[in-house]
């Protein structure tokens, strides 16, 4: 003999049991990667912005992020978080009269950069354009292959992030993964990326390459010398960028960008714009410049330039 | 009172010459800074001489065939002989398309010492000066390449820079940059396998 509210009562203990235990597993299943996994993995998810850590926790970031890409690259890897010079501001020249569309440079950053071999990302994109026809992005063609460049009647324009003054790209994210830093440099915390992709949707220039699939890294290839913002490995399912090589031109003295240091005709040009005596600003004030996509007010500091 | 004369003139020249000294000295601009002190001009050396001359650059070695260098190691003990002509016994791979209606080998090589080079100005230079003998035609360039416009620069964007000889671009004799193989393609995105294994066919 049951009474109703007994019943019921009985009914609702039950109930709350149920949920219980399937909160209990629930937190058992979550609980499961640590019992095989280091702790790195719970650090990682719990890890800060990269801006708002401070120098201990930056320094255990580094650390751990360090022991992961030794342990599965078989070597040892740093990782750097150099901050800008101070008083620097990147910009970049590219002499369109000279550039024979030969890709040593797209090759060259994948190697310094560690880009996805398989699926291929590639941060460098070279457009192939008529002479006749100039910048005129409907007859640009990149999948080209041709046994010699340059070819008769044809030019060649490079594509990479533009490292814009006002970058459309950092105002979409809806989480603040991605900055312009204070040496002009837009950076991705690949950590705090969410891989919702609205940076590649506003980019005018595709400069944005987003990791689909775990990437192939052969060991042997993988560069150990990273940063943190720049060619440290990338986990799948974030955004990742050219950062005019943070890792090189951030030392002190300044290396040239991998791709400036390959290009066997010398076309592109790598300097501070902020000292009036570099090559970067003598091309700006003596050259014929052309700043692309400039309608868009997108202020890049990547400055296409004929010599001649 | 002839000679008394004589020593009043020259006299005379010398006052109106020390005249004229003060009087173009005057001329020269004065330079002042803020707080309004003259700054005083050194004459700068640069004047005198044209800019480039004396600048050197650092460049790696310049890019000899195999065991040509020093030329001397033949040519010291073989006559020098001036006479423009078509070379039969050596150097007949060198064939010379660099304006060769208007110059041959001795507008640059040195007759008499053919470890250097020469300049128009009869001035020697050093294989590793060479980008001022190339500089006296092509001066647009050359000043391009002083400044790292022209051709390529390596070392610290920041810091010591490492230049390349003309040279090692450009073959003198036959200065247009050859063509290139293309590095591959990039992989077409139909056929980009996001599972990660790349098809066969994509690369191609």
């Amino acid at each position: 003999m049951c009474n109703k509210t007994k019943c019921d009562k009985s009914a609702f203990q039950k109930s709350r049991r149920k949920v219980l235990k399937g909160i209990a597993a629930g937190v058992g299943a979550l609980a499961l990667p640590a019992s095989n996994a280091s702790a790195s993995v719970w650090e990682a998810f719990f890890q800060k912005h990269f801006r708002e850590l401070d120098k201990t926790e930056l320094q255990q970031v580094l650390a751990r992020l360090e022991s992961e890409y030794s342990k599965e690259f078989g070597k040892t890897v740093n990782v750097k978080a150099t901050p800008p010079i101070e008083g620097v501001k990147y910009g970049y020249g590219l002499d369109l009269s000279r550039c024979i569309g030969c890709r040593r440079c797209v090759y060259a950053c994948v190697e310094e950069n560690n880009q996805s071999r398989d699926p291929q990302i590639h941060w460098i994109k070279v457009l192939q354009l008529d002479k006749e026809k100039g910048v005129y992005l409907d007859h640009a063609e990149h999948y080209y292959n041709p046994a010699e460049v340059p070819e008769q009647g044809k030019f060649y324009m490079p594509i990479q992030c533009q490292q814009c003054e006002n970058p459309p790209c950092t105002k979409v994210c809806p989480v603040q993964a991605t900055w312009p830093e204070n040496d002009g440099i837009v950076v991705v915390d690949y950590n705090w990326c969410i891989g919702c992709r609205y940076c590649m949707a506003a980019c005018p220039y595709g400069a944005r390459h987003f990791n689909w699939a775990k990437s192939k890294l052969p060991k042997d290839e993988m560069n150990p010398e990273t940063h943190y913002l720049g060619n440290r490995p990338r986990p799948t399912g974030v955004v990742e960028k050219c950062t005019f090589c943070v890792q090189r031109t951030r030392e002190q003295p300044g290396r040239y960008p991998a791709c400036e240091e390959v290009c066997p005709v010398g076309a592109r040009k790598f300097g501070n714009l902020n000292d009036p005596k570099s090559e970067i600003r003598y091309l700006i004030e003596n050259k014929r410049v052309f700043i692309f996509k400039e309608d868009l007010n997108t202020q890049p500091k990547f400055y296409y330039f004929y010599a001649t | 009172m002839k000679t008394h004369l004589r020593r009043t003139i020259t006299f005379a020249i010398c006052v109106l010459a020390l005249c004229a000294n003060v009087v173009s000295a005057a001329k020269v601009e004065k330079f002042f800074d803020r707080a309004g002190n003259l700054i005083v001009q050194e004459k700068v050396e640069k004047y005198k001489r044209r800019a480039d001359e004396g600048e050197t650059y650092p460049v790696p070695p310049p890019p000899f065939s195999e065991d040509i260098f020093p030329c001397s190691e033949c040519h010291a003990e073989m006559e020098p002989n001036p006479e423009r002509r078509e070379l039969v016994d050596m150097h007949d791979d060198i064939i010379l398309d660099h304006a060769e209606g208007q110059r041959w080998c001795l507008d640059c090589h040195n007759l008499n010492d053919r470890d250097t080079l020469r300049l128009v100005s009869g001035e020697v230079i050093p294989f590793t000066e060479s980008y001022r003998l190339c500089g006296q035609c092509h001066g647009d360039k050359f000043r391009d390449w002083k400044v790292g416009i022209h051709g390529k620069r390596t070392g610290y964007w920041n810091g010591e820079k490492q230049y390349l000889l003309c040279a090692h671009c450009h073959n003198p004799h036959s200065p247009r940059f050859k063509p290139l193989k293309p590095m591959p393609p990039p992989v077409r995105p139909e056929n980009l396998n996001r599972q990660g294994a790349l098809e066969e066919t994509g690369h191609q």
